[in-house]
């Protein structure tokens, strides 16, 4: 056993011993310990290294308040956590921990040297050196900062866990597991709502826990306990939440919680998520989240040994470990006292209670005059000693507040403090509540909710064990009344920092204990005119630890204040920020990880193409086929390879992924002639047309082929990222400025697969399949809709070419949109069919001088600078951005204009977002005049072409123009965007 | 994430739903090129960007996909009503919650 | 006194002359800035490198870097590898639902303590006699029967001034209306957020507009992560859940070695963005009443060479030659200076 055990106390359990880890040494602990008292039981305290200084540190609290004891928990590769606090790991069989922040050894850190020469190193110390000379800020210093810098170490491999992630609603989230929490959940539920009841410990009870001799309703606390988590376990509508932390508190009753579900297993089960989110919308948030003990800010207070006394209490009463055999007591609370009981009752010397208070409550003294424990009021710790761990303080008497002369001397081996309680406020905060300054408590308290909230218990500043159940049970929403006796337990003084006989320049007296922040760097923070508590804040880093200020920002807060000389609620409160402590990113994103980061839209043919070797690219939320490499063939060779084969006989292509939107209704024309540029009134139904549509901004925001199905029947296609937005857009326009027009709007996209067929042969491929349809040239031209059959699927035909090349794009229904690729595309063998993909779409499309709206254009395009005035319908009234067009600098010369571009060395392929400059001679900065949109090697002509918005391109034709590029300036000439078949003569191929 | 009622679907329902849409009660003039550059101007870019009571519209994008109009104060970010595209422009309820 | 409270990112890649120009100033202020101040801002040139992941952001990147090099502004072009090498903790996975395809690199680019930089310029501007009044909101703007600015009410009583600067971001619609003016400007809200601090493991920033998220080291360890903006106006400060769900995803899906690191501390702060992304800085229609707004999310990394070009239009009446194309009145004439079709998330 180990020595600081204590059997027959506390809930862990003996029978079931543990060996675990520490710094490669072997320890063992019991089932119900945490690694922290496992640790103390077997002696151990010194755990870490503080930020700054490096100085030795150790516990100082039992929860998830501990400052100090950050520990690197070790799973195995892939599941190693820096920073976890040693009082928040659960013991199990193996368990493998290190310290941090220290080097080579937690009892030999090098760094530690940083505390010797502490004297230089006060607040914003970084801020006023370092800075000469110039040229040693980026080489020398910084990077000796940043390594001092950070506490653990970052993962080095991926994380092999997983996470979950849930939503819930319940009528009644109670944060906080206590007393308080507990008598709500049992009035809450009984009332019949559904009831969240969740605490961030393995074991619901709180204070409870730590207070074994408390009788509630005449029962033990630990019997009430139990049978009341007995009663709420049986109800249906209340689920209990051990292990979860409410992490925050968000609009509108909407609550972040973090359940831990794996990390206190010795094997957890590998499909078990290691953390799981649960985003509660709560119809009232109770808030019971207790109180945490403040320490007393004195000379060397961060020796290991020096810790709360409410957590040398917990370690006792709750995991039967003393945490020294010679313990003294600094306080200025009477909470205090109840642990130095507590432990003196446990055979552990008092060596000595020191109480900054001159009058304290008979009761308490005459309590420990029976247990033979020396107490000193009005006395203080001038400061304390021990290389390791604390081995003695130095006591001074004072008078009238003054510290008197003549230290004594005390031998201990653990100084328990308490400075008073700082109430949870933090969720209360988060939700924006307002906190109101209480003189009573000497802390600010919950004032009014922004939420439909309710703070009860230590939180909101209530004590004893009966008010905080009676209020507890009120919000839960019943009246009744709780009969408990309790330890000696209520007031305390609140000390703005301990008196001292100190030089104060020379001492360090800690308020912010991982941060390494001292009440000096507080008060020269001051000095140096920062008035506001946030700049004090950020100044000295004071709770920007990663226990964010629990047991720190109130003594920091009181130290400012008095060193303002103003008063407390006047200096204001630093804004308490979630998550209410630290949380892992897995659990923050939940599923949203590796494939299912985000959706990936296919389309029915994806599958095809995947068998068929494409290589894809993503493009918005698609994903689509680039190209087909066959054997081995990189792009370039693959690309030439489709666009021979598309031109000279037949390509095949998935466009399935174009916007599509239904548009119906009496008043289907004029709709559209209010959106897009163009005129819509006489295009006949089985026609159909280019459409451009502008932002009310002037500029080109999508383009796409509309045909018209029947008088009120248009059938509109979008760029393939654009369609969310477009059919945004239109509903907007079409609900809130132009209610009265009778017209629906659907998006289809998802319900027709597109298979696009281009070439000469097209239409000799799909002649024998379609039914109802006269593909002649004459009845169904270029340009024309129908609908009727294709292999006795129902299609909307489209005669509609993005290549130049006599085109078909056939749309069905998706789900036969594999079945009817797979025929055609053997059917289509005799004309060596060949499947292609973007990137040949592409460059099909840049021969032809079809522009790509997001390539060519960038959201200030007008459609002139594009060169197409003649998709404006000039008749008409007004649409969409026409009168942005007016503009005084949408009408001015020297916009930039679309044109081609030809590259002198016809080998040459740009690159798409090169420069392009008039004189190639002009020094740095240069006056560029436009930038290269499309480019492509094409191997139909022979040679490269690009499109190029330039300024005033189009008056610039057969001008050249210059590309300078890192290692060489292209010459290129400007001439129009259209470079294969002007006429249009292949479309008609027969 | 707020909690915002459509007053189509008349139920209360999680922000994620809706994308928000803007200043409300901004008509598209009914004739644009009877505006001069900078009324045009006012109409396209000019907010009132309210700190406290603010009049905005939500679209229900992954309900029943209606555009509607809301008052928020934006210094809270509660919501006061919600009501119909077209209906008139409602007071605000009591004082601005926002602190100037 | 505050600085918006961004991730402290600095760097000037912008793609139009005016903003490469407005940007690269700054740049220029920021590199002495330490020694001009006598105070040091941590300005780490820890370079910022912006990922591309589809073809489309390589053709935008491109773009940039061409643009920015014939404009004598630090940015180049790196292929994945090279982007992994830069930064190692980087994902190039070719199976990544957004592959890596290549990266745009500002080797001039960082970071500075954002904190520190409103300290120095506070403790330099008082050693000049600049009086800073902490805590005091201004709640009036008074203008004489010729409409020109008299001075400004405030908590603490009135000060008469002929010339009034406004530099106040999330507020400036506040103070404009104080003038009487109405300005194309929302504010939304923008989180951020920290990681608890660990050993140097990330040396630069690394931005991505495609998955949404940013990302560097601050000297303390921490990291530093945000994401773009919330979608509606707000001034409450007050962060969603749901957000930094978002970004967490997104970092963890560029960066799957941060999926167990912890989340610290996380905040909303608000920024008044303008229709173009781009900056107001310079006179107002209101004889006397200059404005500095408008900087979105972005506004941190131009701190230098806002305040010097605010300084300047202030003391001459009249904007310096690099603000004279931020002006409000673009907006009437459709001169946009439009970065945000290339950064339409986070800068």
């Amino acid at each position: 056993m180990n020595t600081f055990r204590r059997p027959g106390r506390g809930r862990t359990h003996p029978e079931k011993e543990l060996r675990f880890s520490f710094d490669s040494k072997v320890y063992t602990g019991y089932e119900g310990d945490t690694l922290a008292s496992a640790l103390i039981a077997n002696g151990v305290h010194l755990v870490g290294r503080s930020f700054k200084y490096h100085r030795p540190r150790g516990f100082i609290g039992a929860g998830s308040e501990e400052a100090n004891a950050l520990v690197a928990f070790d799973r195995g590769p892939g599941r190693k956590t820096p920073n976890v606090r040693a009082t928040t790991i659960e013991l199990f069989e193996g368990l493998v921990a290190h310290s941090q922040n220290n080097w080579p050894d937690v009892k030999f850190d090098v760094a530690a040297m940083n505390d010797m020469f502490s004297v230089f190193f006060p607040a914003g110390f970084y801020n006023k050196t370092f800075m000469w000379p110039k040229s040693f800020w980026d080489k020398v210093y910084e990077p000796a900062i940043r390594r001092l810098a950070g506490l653990g170490p970052a993962p080095t491999q991926p994380d092999k866990d997983h996470y979950a992630s849930t939503y819930g609603h319940c009528e009644i989230l109670i944060a906080g597991a206590g007393p308080a929490g507990i008598a709500a959940a049992l009035a809450a539920s009984d009332a019949g709502g559904r009831v969240i009841l969740a605490d961030e410990q393995v074991e619901l009870g709180g204070s409870l826990l730590s207070v074994p001799q408390a009788v509630i309703e005449g029962m033990p606390a630990w019997q009430w306990l139990e049978n009341s988590l007995e009663i709420l376990r049986a109800r249906e509508n209340v689920r209990l939440m051990p292990r979860t932390t409410v992490i925050g508190y968000y609009h509108d009753n909407f609550l972040g919680l973090v359940e831990r579900l794996t990390d206190h297993e010795r094997s957890p089960a590998a499909e078990l998520p290691r953390e799981c989110l649960h985003r509660i919308r709560a119809g009232r948030a109770v808030l019971a989240t207790g109180a945490i003990e403040r320490p007393l800010v004195f000379a060397d207070n961060d020796r290991p040994g020096i810790m709360l006394a409410s957590a040398a209490q917990t370690y006792l009463n709750r995991y039967g470990v003393v945490v020294g055999d010679n313990v003294a007591v600094f306080t200025s609370h009477d909470s205090a006292y109840e642990a130095a009981f507590d432990l003196s009752d446990a055979n552990v010397r008092i060596a000595a209670i020191i109480d900054l208070r001159e009058g304290v409550p008979e009761a308490l003294l005459e309590e420990a005059n029976n247990r033979g424990i020396d107490v000193t009021t009005s006395a203080v710790v001038t400061g304390t000693s021990g290389r390791h761990r604390v081995r003695q303080i130095c006591v001074n008497t004072m008078k009238n507040g003054v510290v008197e002369g003549g230290a004594k001397t005390i031998i201990c081996d653990a100084v328990l403090v308490s400075g008073g309680w700082t109430p949870s406020v933090h969720l209360f905060s988060h939700s924006k509540g307002q906190l109101k300054w209480c003189q009573r408590v000497g802390a600010y308290l919950p004032d009014a909710p922004n939420e439909n909230t309710l703070c009860v218990g230590a939180c909101n500043g209530t004590f004893g064990l009966s008010n905080v159940l009676e209020e507890g049970a009120k919000a839960g929403g019943d009246g009744r009344t709780y009969k408990t006796s309790e330890p000696l337990s209520g007031t305390g003084e609140i000390f703005q920092s301990v008196p001292t006989d100190r030089d104060q320049t020379r001492i360090k007296a800690f308020v912010d204990f991982q941060n390494d922040v001292t009440d000096k760097d507080i008060k020269l923070a001051v000095r140096e005119g920062f008035r506001s508590i946030e700049h004090v804040k950020r100044y000295t880093t004071n709770g920007m630890a990663t226990d964010q200020g629990k047991t720190s920002n109130l003594n920091a807060l009181q130290i400012a204040s008095k060193a303002i000389n103003r008063p407390i609620e006047q200096v204001g409160l630093t804004t308490f920020r979630p998550p209410y402590t630290p949380t892992t990113f897995g659990a923050v994103l939940g599923y949203r990880d590796g494939d299912s980061f985000e959706v990936t839209r296919k389309t029915s043919v994806d599958m095809w193409a995947e068998e068929n070797a494409a290589v894809f690219e993503p493009v918005g939320l698609w994903r689509r086929a680039r190209y087909f490499p066959r054997n081995g063939e990189d792009m370039q060779t693959a690309v030439n390879r489709e666009s021979a084969a598309t031109r000279h006989s037949l390509g095949i292509f998935d466009a399935s992924t174009l916007g599509k939107i239904e548009i119906v209704g009496p008043d289907a024309a004029e709709f559209l002639n209010r959106m897009y540029t163009n005129p819509w009134t006489k295009l006949a139904a089985g026609r159909c047309r280019y459409g451009l549509l502008l932002g009310e901004d002037g500029y080109i925001t999508d383009d796409g082929v509309i045909g018209r199905l029947a008088d009120d029947r248009f059938h509109v296609t979008t760029t393939t990222g654009g369609a969310p937005r477009v059919l945004a857009m239109m509903e907007d326009f079409l609900q809130t400025e132009w209610p009265s027009l009778d017209v629906w709007l659907t998006s289809v996209t998802e319900q027709w697969a597109v298979i696009a067929l281009n070439g000469p042969n097209a239409r000799k491929l799909i002649e024998p399949f379609v039914d109802g349809i006269d593909l002649s040239l004459k009845a169904f031209p270029h340009m024309a809709v129908k609908e009727g059959k294709i292999c006795g699927i129902e299609t909307r035909l489209f005669r509609v070419s993005f290549s130049g090349e006599l085109g078909f794009e056939i749309n069905v229904p998706a789900h036969f949109g594999r079945a009817l690729w797979e025929t055609l595309y053997k059917a289509g063998e005799q004309f060596d069919i060949t499947p292609y993909g973007t990137e040949t779409m592409h460059v099909l499309r840049a021969e032809k001088g079809f522009i790509i709206v997001g390539q060519d254009t960038d959201g200030t395009v007008t459609p002139d600078d594009a060169g197409m005035s003649w998709a404006i319908g000039k008749k008409k009234p007004d649409f969409v951005g026409k009168r942005s067009l007016a503009r005084p600098d949408l009408v001015a010369s020297g916009r930039k204009q679309l044109v081609g571009l030809f590259t002198e060395d016809p080998e040459i392929v740009l690159q798409e977002g090169a420069q392009i400059v008039a004189d190639r001679d002009q020094p740095i900065p240069m006056h560029m005049i436009g930038h290269v949109t499309s480019s492509y090697w094409s191997s139909t002509l022979g040679r490269s072409i690009a499109m190029a918005l330039v300024k005033d391109g189009r008056t610039l034709n057969g001008t050249n123009v210059f590309v300078p590029m890192p290692e060489q300036t292209h010459v290129a000439k400007i001439g129009g965007t259209v470079s294969y078949d002007p006429e249009g003569a292949r479309l008609d191929v027969v | 994430m707020l909690l915002i009622r459509c007053p189509y679907c008349e139920e209360e329902r999680p922000e994620v739903e809706f994308s928000y849409a803007g200043e409300a009660h901004i008509a598209r003039p009914a004739d644009p090129s009877q505006l001069n550059d900078e009324q045009w101007a006012e109409y396209l870019f000019i907010r009132t960007n309210a700190r406290g009571i603010h009049y905005e519209r939500w679209c229900h994008r992954h309900g029943c996909a209606r555009y509607f109009n809301a008052v928020r104060d934006t210094v809270t970010d509660k919501l006061q009503m919600t009501y119909k595209a077209g209906e008139p422009k409602p007071d605000a309820i009591g004082p601005s919650g926002g602190d100037k | 006194m505050g600085t918006g409270r961004n991730t402290t990112i600095i760097r000037s890649n912008y793609l139009y002359d005016e903003s490469a120009r407005i940007y690269d100033h700054a740049l220029d202020l920021w590199d002495g800035l330490s020694q001009e101040l006598n105070y040091n801002v941590m300005y780490s040139k820890r370079g910022v490198m912006m990922l591309a992941h589809n073809v489309h952001d390589m053709q935008s990147f491109h773009r940039h870097i061409h643009a920015n090099r014939l404009n004598g502004v630090d940015n180049q072009w790196l292929t994945p590898e090279e982007a992994k090498a830069y930064c190692p903790p980087l994902s190039i996975s070719k199976n990544a639902r957004y592959p890596v395809m290549g990266a745009a690199l500002q080797k001039k680019g960082g970071v500075a303590r954002h904190d520190s930089v409103a300290w120095g310029y506070a403790r330099a501007a008082a050693a000049l006699g600049v009086d800073i009044i902490q805590n005091c909101a201004v709640t009036g703007i008074k203008r004489a029967a010729d409409g020109a600015v008299e001075g400004i009410e405030t908590e603490r009583g009135f000060i008469a001034t002929p010339k009034v600067g406004v530099s106040a971001a999330g507020n400036s619609s506040v103070l404009m209306e104080m003038a009487g003016l109405r300005f194309p400007l929302e504010s939304y809200p923008l989180q951020a957020l920290v990681s608890e601090p660990v050993k140097p493991v990330f040396p630069c920033v690394v931005m991505s507009n495609t998955v949404h998220a940013y990302i560097s080291q601050s000297d303390k360890g921490e990291l530093v992560i945000g994401a773009g903006t919330d979608q509606y106006v707000s001034y409450s400060q007050h962060g969603a859940l749901h957000i930094i769900e978002h970004t967490l995803a997104s970092i963890c899906e560029i960066f799957p070695l941060f999926k167990r690191m912890r989340m610290l501390r996380s905040w909303g702060g608000v920024v008044d963005v303008t229709p173009d992304r781009s900056p107001i800085l310079g006179k107002t229609p209101v004889p006397g009443l200059y404005v500095n707004c408008g900087w979105g999310t972005g506004g941190f990394k131009a701190t230098p060479g806002a305040g010097h070009l605010l300084a300047h239009t202030i003391a001459k009446d009249e904007p310096h030659k690099i603000n004279a194309p931020f002006t409000l009145d673009r907006f009437r004439t459709g001169r946009l200076i439009d970065e945000a079709a290339a950064a339409a998330v986070a800068h």
